[in-house]
């Protein structure tokens, strides 16, 4: 590009780029995958095991840069993510496009190539879930959107665990559905305390739709799933006491964060939605510890000390 | 903004170097994982 001209084009700055991948999430993905790949019977190769938490990383990144290409409007209307590279103007919409296309073959193939192919479908699923099913197809036209699409936030634990072992058995499949079932009050619980955001652009969350007293209902009942799901990798044999005493004393401690919020209605544009924002700041944390249990314990079964 | 006009040469031209430079430690970084990762297939195959 010339710069003989008085004004050119800038271009994009790299920041910009690492910002869409959404690194915030993307430390919540790479920590499940890791969990996933660190419960799973067996050993890795550590080169192995890098390069498969890497190749989830990248896919989750273009993903994540492949939402925010298509969603760019939707995002310019809300003030969360009215600063993001593509709605205040600092990259163009096809750089965006380009680099999610880009991030994601590449991730995909590489684990192919050096992990394994079951794994490398697993991801592919997962990038495609996200920004598409999810993303394009159901966050417009369904509040159901974010149980659906929640599937998508589950597939790392899953892929980790393909990693080492090279199948699917029922422990990974709980593990995805542990994220499945976490992800509606997590979302529902942002959702309330930034419902006019969302209304302002359309998108039928779930506040917008059944209205605020249905969705405290669901974040209660997804809740109540949520405990005895939790627990499951310790009935089915895949887990120890570590493991269930801490989703016992965490999924207890989730349910009873969601009661107030079940049962109490917003005072108005200066409540100031405490409940919510606690249950939603938990939600974090909570996904965080369980597969940390998750991997303390069976790091205790392989050392022999439980 | 990416759109926005600017006086040329010294933003464009560290912008464009700050990209060559990450853009670079990313592939040295490609290349050496892919190197590491051939040595672990091989020594697995033997």
């Amino acid at each position: 590009m010339s710069t003989s001209h008085s004004a050119v084009q800038l271009p994009a700055d790299w920041r910009d780029f690492y910002a869409l991948t959404k690194p915030r999430v993307m430390s919540l993905v790479v920590f499940t995958g890791l969990c996933g790949l660190l419960a799973a019977p067996g050993t890795i190769h550590p080169v192995i095991g890098f390069t498969a938490i890497l190749c989830i990383a990248l896919g989750a990144g273009g993903a994540a840069a492949l939402n925010q290409w298509w969603e760019a409007d939707i995002d310019a209307g809300m003030r969360r993510t009215a600063g993001r590279p593509l709605p205040a103007g600092r990259m163009a919409r096809t750089s965006a496009r380009d680099f999610g296309v880009g991030l994601s073959a590449a991730s995909v193939l590489l684990m192919g190539v050096a992990v394994n192919w079951l794994a490398a479908i697993i991801l592919a699923l997962s990038v495609v879930y996200y920004a598409v099913v999810y993303t394009i197809w159901l966050k417009p036209r369904t509040p159901q959107n974010i149980v659906i699409g929640g599937g998508a936030g589950a597939f790392p634990p899953l892929i980790g665990w393909v990693a080492v072992t090279g199948d699917i058995t029922l422990m990974p499949v709980l593990l995805f559905a542990i994220i499945f079932f976490w992800t509606p009050p997590h979302f529902w619980a942002l959702a309330l305390f930034v419902r006019s955001d969302y209304a302002k652009v359309g998108i039928p969350m779930m506040p917008v739709v059944a209205g605020e007293a249905s969705t405290r209902k669901q974040i209660l009942g997804y809740c109540v799933i949520l405990l005895p799901l939790s627990l499951a990798p310790w009935f089915v044999g895949g887990a120890g006491a570590v493991y269930a005493v801490s989703a016992l004393i965490l999924s207890g401690l989730f349910l009873a964060l969601s009661v107030p919020v079940a049962l109490r209605r917003s005072t108005g544009p200066d409540d100031a939605m405490r409940p919510e924002k606690r249950l939603f700041g938990y939600s974090v944390l909570y996904l965080f510890v369980i597969f940390a249990a998750l991997v303390a314990d069976r790091w205790i079964s392989v050392q022999g000390l439980a | 903004m990416m759109t926005g006009q600017f006086e040329p040469d010294e933003e464009y031209k560290r912008r464009m170097r700050a990209r060559n430079i990450v853009v670079g430690l990313l592939l040295g970084g490609f290349a050496v994982l892919l190197f590491a990762i051939t040595i672990v297939r091989m020594k697995e195959s033997l």
